[in-house]
């Protein structure tokens, strides 16, 4: 019989529930989260930290769960997709993606959504970007800021126009460039 | 239903829902996560087991020996499967490689193996322990090498003549004769490959992502050597498929060999890094283009050849498509070439043919009005066409291309840029304005439904359409909420099933227009009966408001199920009208760049599209293919290159990280304007696709932008920095 691979015990808070689960070492928090406690709306695009689609929040910090192993997230809070709201209670960005349209095929949404809440935290909290006029200085709220920081989440239908739009709205900013699609007589 | 003869005035003519720009329906499923992908439903007989596919490590020969000792001896392994062991599969007849390879090799990637276990890290685990050593053949992987042996093809694919263009190009007294190539480009499509299979008896289950549910149950009954009707093929949510999930890939016949092996249902998602040599990919081009004009800007030769490259057995890249229909002059030729390469499948993706055909002949017809001294605008409305140019007593059943690009200039601020290149400076930063004519005909395919009226006055659509991204559940739900004068919440909408009646699916900008004319079919079928059942004279009642009304009488629609569910099942079907016209879809893509005078760095700065493509169903969700397919224009114009290594036949950069795509900060705000059409010639719906119009031209507005910025004419997609950088002119 062949040796079992090592296994070891972890304790996370997920979306405000406790979880104690018994894992191999090897399994990343993105499977930690999909096979073993069954949230299926933290996507698998790359599992390399390539795509964004992974994204989930840990104790606040945006971080690509496919990149992190779930033993090393010991006592973490973790909010996935389904912990920001529901259909019937959307989260407000939520509800600004399906408002402006911020998606097709929704396989890098909830890692969009995840990623767009913590963006704006980011630059409430003066975290800097490298579009950023005044590295000294606080970052601006500006879409030019958002598209800079939501740039490690891939969209291949490419609703990066309509997340911009969807974001600016959520984070309180004009921006002169939003428009409906126009029918023209 | 046969559509024959013109649309008259039907119930779609009301758009109290269709044309509207309602959110989409499954909208609050897919931002909380709670829509199910392939690998996600939890609607299986039995714990899944995990699979995990080893793709081949070299690109032609043949396995020497495959050592899964140690691998079947590792925790949790429950089968491994390979060609040694598997049952003999049978083909495709979509699939040019073999799904299962060994022990002959066709391309690199291709699957030999799948190893199953209780986990997905034990499944992975074992597959890196399957020792497989390989006799190496020599391959072919360099296009540029192999086109002298490229060989004309026939039907469909056959060269083109009209006139004579040898003749009238050598005698025009302006002329352009220019190469162009584009690259191998994949998909990458954000969900990867992926299904859960399993075996009740002879009878077969997937859970799986794919574009066509129909050819997905006829091919793995190929496969499997079985009765398409023990194949149940479900998909009813895909996270993206651009014509890379057209056909049945290695996850699902990995996935069902292995479920037959370990007796459980196996899930497979493929690893990235598989898939984009694993699956397959749209294949470069060199094309040459000839344009013959007269000095005062009216072309005379339109000659466009094509070289592409497949697998034995394949087909080529229908570059020069386009080119048969998009201007009028009377001597014309196009002829495609078709070399054998060794690399990995060629095959559709988004707007095949168009795709890379627009993104040289639309750079041609720049080059063509410089050397005329005339507007670019100008010169391709000079040269429209309202007829089918090979064929001149063929009309188009609409074409407004000319009004896209006027509406699209006066928007766009045309008439400011300058006609001399590299002259617009912003500080470090050289602008430059480009254009280029989008066109993509519309296919109509044989599309059904069934739709079911319930006693609480709801209307159930089901159909094996799929939607993927496309926004389907949204259009068939407005389709249906229009026909039975119904508002949007009361029809529910079940796709992606082959239990259904089989539908149009998603491929080729046909499913919008097909599959909801098969719900017209079988809501039309639907409103007979509900009229029937309430004593009503089908021919005069109007479904308004949830009520059936005749006359001067009117009943609630729920009262026509009262005595049980009504149901109606229908197949849209097609005349001639497609032949007796042409259809087409058109726009014009207006791009602004800014070029790095120091780095050579491109941004776009603003990107305009006007389309022609009839009703458009949904204004938002049809929108949001737009500026999609303007994001993936501009990866084509400037980032995206399957990089071949010729020695070894493989794509190098096969994964996320290496295959560059657009990311938020290289897209700027779009604009999308649909001119206010209906095309009554192509279907009830008078609807047309508009899913890949969105992408045909915009790469060579991109090229056609950063050579007026520039001055620096790049013929080579993309259009990286080093192909420009040492000839930008000098800072002031």
């Amino acid at each position: 019989m062949a040796q079992q691979p090592p296994t070891m015990a972890v304790s996370l808070e997920v979306n405000g529930e406790p979880q104690a689960l018994m894992l191999d070492t090897r399994t990343t928090l993105l499977d930690a989260l999909r096979d073993h406690i069954g949230l299926m709306g933290t996507k698998k695009g790359c599992d390399h930290g390539q795509c964004g689609a992974c994204t989930v929040l840990v104790n606040g910090i945006r971080i690509n769960s496919c990149l992190s192993l779930a033993v090393m997230h010991e006592g973490d809070a973790v909010t996935t997709i389904e912990g920001l709201g529901t259909p019937q209670e959307l989260h407000p960005m939520q509800a600004a993606f399906v408002k402006h349209d911020g998606f097709q095929c929704g396989y890098c949404t909830p890692g969009q959504i995840c990623s767009a809440v913590a963006v704006l935290d980011e630059i409430k909290a003066g975290i800097p970007s490298h579009v950023q006029g005044d590295i000294g200085g606080a970052p601006d709220m500006t879409v030019l800021e958002m598209r800079e920081r939501m740039s490690g989440n891939l969209c291949r239908c490419g609703a990066y126009s309509n997340i911009a739009e969807a974001m600016a709205e959520v984070a309180g900013v004009r921006i002169a460039e939003t428009h409906d699609a126009e029918v023209r007589v | 239903m046969k559509f024959e003869t013109p649309a008259g005035t039907n119930p779609i003519d009301a758009m109290k829902v269709i044309g509207q720009a309602v959110d989409r329906v499954d909208g609050k499923l897919k931002t909380t996560g709670q829509a199910p992908y392939a690998y996600e439903h939890s609607e299986i007989p039995a714990k899944p087991a995990f699979g995990y596919v080893i793709g081949a490590g070299i690109a032609k020969g043949r396995i020497a020996s495959f050592n899964a000792e140690e691998a079947r001896r590792m925790p949790g392994v429950l089968a491994i499967v390979s060609a040694k062991n598997a049952q003999p599969l049978g083909k495709g007849s979509m699939n040019t490689a073999k799904l299962l390879g060994g022990p002959n090799v066709d391309h690199y990637h291709q699957a030999l193996a799948v190893v199953v276990a209780e986990s997905f890290e034990q499944a992975r685990s074992a597959a890196n322990a399957v020792r497989i050593t390989y006799d190496r053949a020599q391959g072919r992987f360099d296009l540029v090498a192999q086109k002298p042996g490229a060989q004309p093809l026939t039907g469909n694919d056959a060269d083109t003549h009209t006139g004579d263009f040898e003749g009238a190009f050598a005698s025009a007294p302006v002329q352009v004769d220019q190469t162009y190539t584009t690259p191998d480009q994949n998909h990458a499509m954000m969900e990867p490959f992926a299904t859960i299979a399993w075996w009740e008896g002879d009878a077969l289950s997937v859970w799986t992502s794919n574009q066509m549910i129909a050819w997905n149950k006829r091919e793995l009954a190929k496969t499997f050597q079985m009765p398409p009707d023990k194949v149940h093929v479900r998909s009813p949510f895909i996270g993206g498929g651009f014509g890379g999930k057209l056909f049945l890939r290695a996850d699902a016949v990995m996935a069902a060999l292995g479920a037959k092996a370990c007796g459980r249902p196996v899930k497979i998602a493929m690893p990235r890094p598989l898939m984009l040599n694993n699956a397959t990919h749209r294949p470069a081009t060199i094309q040459r283009i000839r344009l013959g004009s007269t000095r005062d800007g009216k072309l005379t030769a339109i000659g466009h050849e094509s070289w592409s490259g497949d697998l034995p057995g394949g087909g080529p890249e229908t570059a020069t498509q386009q080119t048969r229909l998009l201007y009028a002059a009377a001597n014309r030729l196009t002829a495609l070439r078709l070399a054998e390469l060794d690399l990995p499948e060629a095959n559709a993706m988004r707007a095949p043919g168009e795709a890379p055909g627009l993104m040289a002949l639309e750079i041609a017809i720049d080059e063509m009005a410089e050397k005329l001294a005339m507007d670019p605008v100008k010169f391709r409305v000079l040269n429209d066409t309202q007829v089918d140019p090979e064929h001149p007593q063929r009309p188009f059943s609409q074409r407004n291309l000319v009004r896209c690009l006027e509406d699209g200039a006066a928007r766009f601020g045309w008439s400011r840029r300058s006609a001399r290149p590299a002259q617009m400076r912003e500080g470090r930063w050289l602008i430059g304005m480009g254009v280029a004519a989008g066109f993509r005909n519309n296919i109509n395919m044989t599309s059904a439904a069934r739709v079911r009226l319930a006693g609480d006055g709801t209307v159930t659509v089901e159909t094996d359409m799929t939607d993927i991204g496309t926004g389907s559940y949204t259009i068939i739900a407005q389709t249906a909420a229009e026909m039975m004068g119904l508002p949007l919440e009361k029809v529910r909408v079940k796709l992606g099933d082959s239990s259904f009646p089989v539908s149009a699916g998603s491929g080729g900008q046909w499913g919008a227009n097909s599959s909801t004319s098969g719900v017209y079919a079988a809501c039309a079928k639907l409103r007979d009966l509900a009229a029937q059942s309430l004593g009503m004279d089908p021919a005069s009642v109007q479904f308004a408001d949830g009520e059936v009304r005749a006359g001067n009488r009117s009943a609630p629609l729920a009262d026509a199920a009262k005595s049980g569910e009504l149901v109606a099942e229908e197949t849209m079907q097609w005349g001639d009208l497609g032949r007796k016209f042409q259809q087409s879809t058109f726009g014009a893509h207006f791009v602004e760049v800014a070029v790095d005078f120091y780095t050579g760095e491109t941004r776009v700065r603003r990107m305009l599209a006007v389309c022609a493509a009839g009703r458009i169903l949904n204004p938002k969700t049809a929108r949001s293919q737009v500026i999609g397919a303007m994001t993936m224009g501009v990866g084509g114009a400037l980032m995206e290159e399957l990089a071949v290594d010729k020695r070894f036949g493989f794509f190098v950069n096969h994964d996320l990280a290496g295959y560059e795509v657009p990311v938020h900060a290289d897209i700027p705000h779009q604009d999308v304007v649909f001119l206010d059409e209906e095309d009554d010639k192509v279907s009830p719906m008078k609807a047309k696709g508009v899913g890949e119009l969105g992408l045909c031209g915009v790469g060579a507005a991109v090229a056609n932008a950063v050579y007026n910025a520039t001055g620096v004419r790049v013929r080579d997609y993309p259009i990286t920095l080093d192909k420009y950088l040492a000839d930008l002119p000098e800072p002031v």
